[in-house]
């Protein structure tokens, strides 16, 4: 017995927890102040601002008056906002899951250590991260092409008309198939980080109880990631609901399919900087903000309530 | 304000609980295990090798179809070579075609990176070390703001940006792509688990208890034993900033500031316009000269930018 007891207390002894560190003083602040600055200025400036900015109305006649709530009550009855809402939301219940289930399959499978040339696999499904979504968009825009684009290869090589990625059928898979490539990889990463700090100690009590590998996934792995599982559908939800570059970059190639308020950002863009809307923009801006913010806070507490 | 913030703080209590208690310190948990290694799956590899035929094809196109001219383009298959093989062509007409510009994009984009990320990171290390090794009030708040900042929609706040921005006069400035790219949440958050972990509290005391002032132990204690932390929140923050778009779309008029992501964009919408010269073997070219430099940096420092990352991930 006492011969597995020398490493623990070869360690330098911690010093009883609650000792620490009680004195609190303002010296974090020394160090943490320039972030806060800096964080005050682009982000809680901006959203005071925008605040500020949806409470009035910028007209020909009189000049910017004050509304009160009407620009909210304009965005709610708003057909070309909740259009664009609704595109988004099939976007995400569709693209998010399974940019996440092939993310967390490829993480398994590194973490399986069954593979053949693992940090191959590991840096190679990354890489597209490391690609801005401008490139990969026009890359991606190229190839659904059918004049130089693969879709085009494959017409001509078969004799064949697939359906074209780019028309307004089909456009928003296109996109998701876009948006997948370039987050698989690094969703892949964050599951697999987490893996890799799970005590194998858990796996080998597994083994001995005789548990299988889908039962060591099921009942140990899945939960031991859950924060990153939970934090990962998060990012992506708020991604999608910012979803601009890909359709702003993809609408030269696809004018009828995707227009200017395809997406809630691409509206109070448009809005924005087409139409000189500033204080509706930013009224838009501020109601997806909330949203985002509702179901960011619905999915992390219900994530977070699951089996603990 | 602070009220879309604090709504998201109640979600605070899941977290700090990380880096906040102290686990028992796991040493990497990799070591000592012997007991039935896994055979390889051949399954497994053919399955993983199509997520990779996935991820890398798109790659592979670019770069087989930078290799040709306007017309190879046309009339040669995606995914091979055309007959005239006119990579260095491109190149070197990528970076003259007018006036270099391509260059200057380069530049400015350099800049962006060193300032931008170079800055979040600078802050993200002080502000992680800060809320990983000291008590201080506002602590908590600043915890519920940041994890507040994350759920809040960037782009959501780029028209109020702007806009505040342009009354300042910051807009078509490089200033107004560095100064908002100087606050990373993720960066933030990344270095402060990274340094709960790397950072034994003993070791500061000690240099406290010689003499050392706050600015030196940190500096000669802390600053050394983040580096793998510093390396992953440096390449993250570069990545946003190389390749941030929206920011500078809205904050840029004058081509001369812009940094890549936009030149290219704006390359390739340069042939809708009446008139317009069609470079589509430029704007294929100079996306391939866009991406490898951070391809060549993940690929260099993986080994420090995994096990940051990895570290990061100990509080679950």
């Amino acid at each position: 017995m006492t011969t597995l007891q020398p490493p623990a207390a070869a360690e330098p002894r911690p010093a009883p927890p609650p000792a620490r560190r009680d004195r609190r003083s303002w010296t974090g602040w020394g160090f943490i102040g320039p972030f806060v600055a800096v964080f005050a200025l682009v982000f809680l400036a901006p959203i005071a601002y925008s605040i500020y900015l949806s409470l009035f109305r910028d007209q020909l006649i009189g000049g910017t008056t004050f509304v009160g709530l009407d620009n909210y009550t304009q965005a709610l009855k708003d057909e070309r906002f909740w259009d664009s809402l609704g595109r988004v939301t099939l976007f995400l219940l569709i693209q998010v899951p399974i940019m996440l289930g092939i993310a967390l399959l490829a993480a398994l499978a590194l973490d399986s250590g069954r593979l053949y040339g693992k940090s191959f696999f590991r840096i190679t499904i990354f890489l597209p991260y490391a690609v801005p979504a401008v490139v990969a968009t026009l890359m991606w825009g190229f190839m659904y092409g059918t004049k130089y684009g693969l879709v085009g290869d494959i017409n001509g090589a078969f004799g064949v008309t697939l359906p074209d990625p780019l028309s307004p059928d089909l456009v928003l898979a296109s996109i998701g198939n876009i948006v997948t490539w370039e987050f698989v990889g690094y969703n892949m990463l964050i599951f697999y980080s987490a893996l890799r700090v799970v005590p194998h100690s858990l796996y080998e009590a597994a083994e001995i109880d005789g548990a299988g590998q889908f039962r060591v996934i099921t009942a140990i792995k899945l939960p031991a990631i859950r924060g990153a599982l939970v934090i990962a559908t998060i990012f992506s939800i708020i991604g999608s609901f910012q979803l601009f570059n890909e359709p702003s970059i993809l609408r030269p190639l696809a004018r009828n399919a995707i227009t200017t308020d395809y997406t809630p950002n691409f509206y109070t863009y448009s809005l924005s900087f087409n139409g000189q809307q500033h204080n509706y923009s930013a009224t838009v801006a501020i109601i997806m903000g909330l949203i985002t913010m509702v179901i960011a806070y619905v999915v992390q507490l219900r994530g977070m309530r699951k089996g603990a | 304000m602070s009220s879309p913030l604090t709504t998201a703080s109640p979600a605070a209590p899941a977290e700090p609980a990380g880096p906040g208690r102290r686990a028992p310190r796991l040493r990497r948990p990799r070591g000592g295990h012997q007991p039935g290694r896994p055979k390889r799956s051949v399954l497994l590899t053919v399955l993983a090798s199509l997520v990779v035929l996935y991820t890398v094809v798109p790659l592979i196109w670019l770069a087989v179809n930078a290799t040709k001219t306007q017309s190879g383009l046309a009339d040669s298959s995606g995914l091979w070579f055309a007959r005239d093989f006119a990579l260095w062509d491109n190149v070197r007409e990528t970076f003259t075609y007018d006036d270099g510009v391509f260059t200057r994009w380069l530049l400015n984009t350099l800049l962006y990176v060193v300032l931008g990320a170079g800055g979040a990171t600078l802050l993200a290390v002080l502000g992680g070390y800060a809320l990983a090794k000291f008590a201080f009030p506002g602590k908590r708040g600043i915890f519920a703001l940041v994890i507040g900042a994350v759920a809040v929609p960037g782009t959501a706040l780029a028209v109020p940006t702007f806009l505040m921005f342009s009354k300042m006069g910051l807009t078509d400035t490089p200033w107004a792509v560095i100064i908002p790219s100087l606050v990373s949440p993720f960066g933030l958050y990344l270095m402060w688990v990274f340094a709960t972990e790397a950072i034994p509290t003993e070791l500061l005391e000690a240099a406290r208890i010689d003499g050392a002032g706050e600015a030196r132990t940190f500096f000669r204690v802390a600053l050394p034993l983040l580096a793998p932390g510093i390396v992953t929140v440096l390449l993250f923050t570069t990545v946003a900033t190389w390749n941030n778009y929206f920011l500078p779309l809205i904050m840029l008029k004058d081509p001369d500031w812009y940094p890549l992501t936009l030149g290219l964009s704006a390359w390739n919408s340069q042939a809708e316009t009446i008139g317009g010269d069609v470079i589509f073997n430029l704007v294929i070219t100079g996306s391939l000269l866009t991406i490898l430099p951070l391809i060549a940096a993940f690929l260099l420092l993986q080994k420090y930018w995994q096990s940051g990352l990895s570290a990061g991930s100990v509080k679950e």
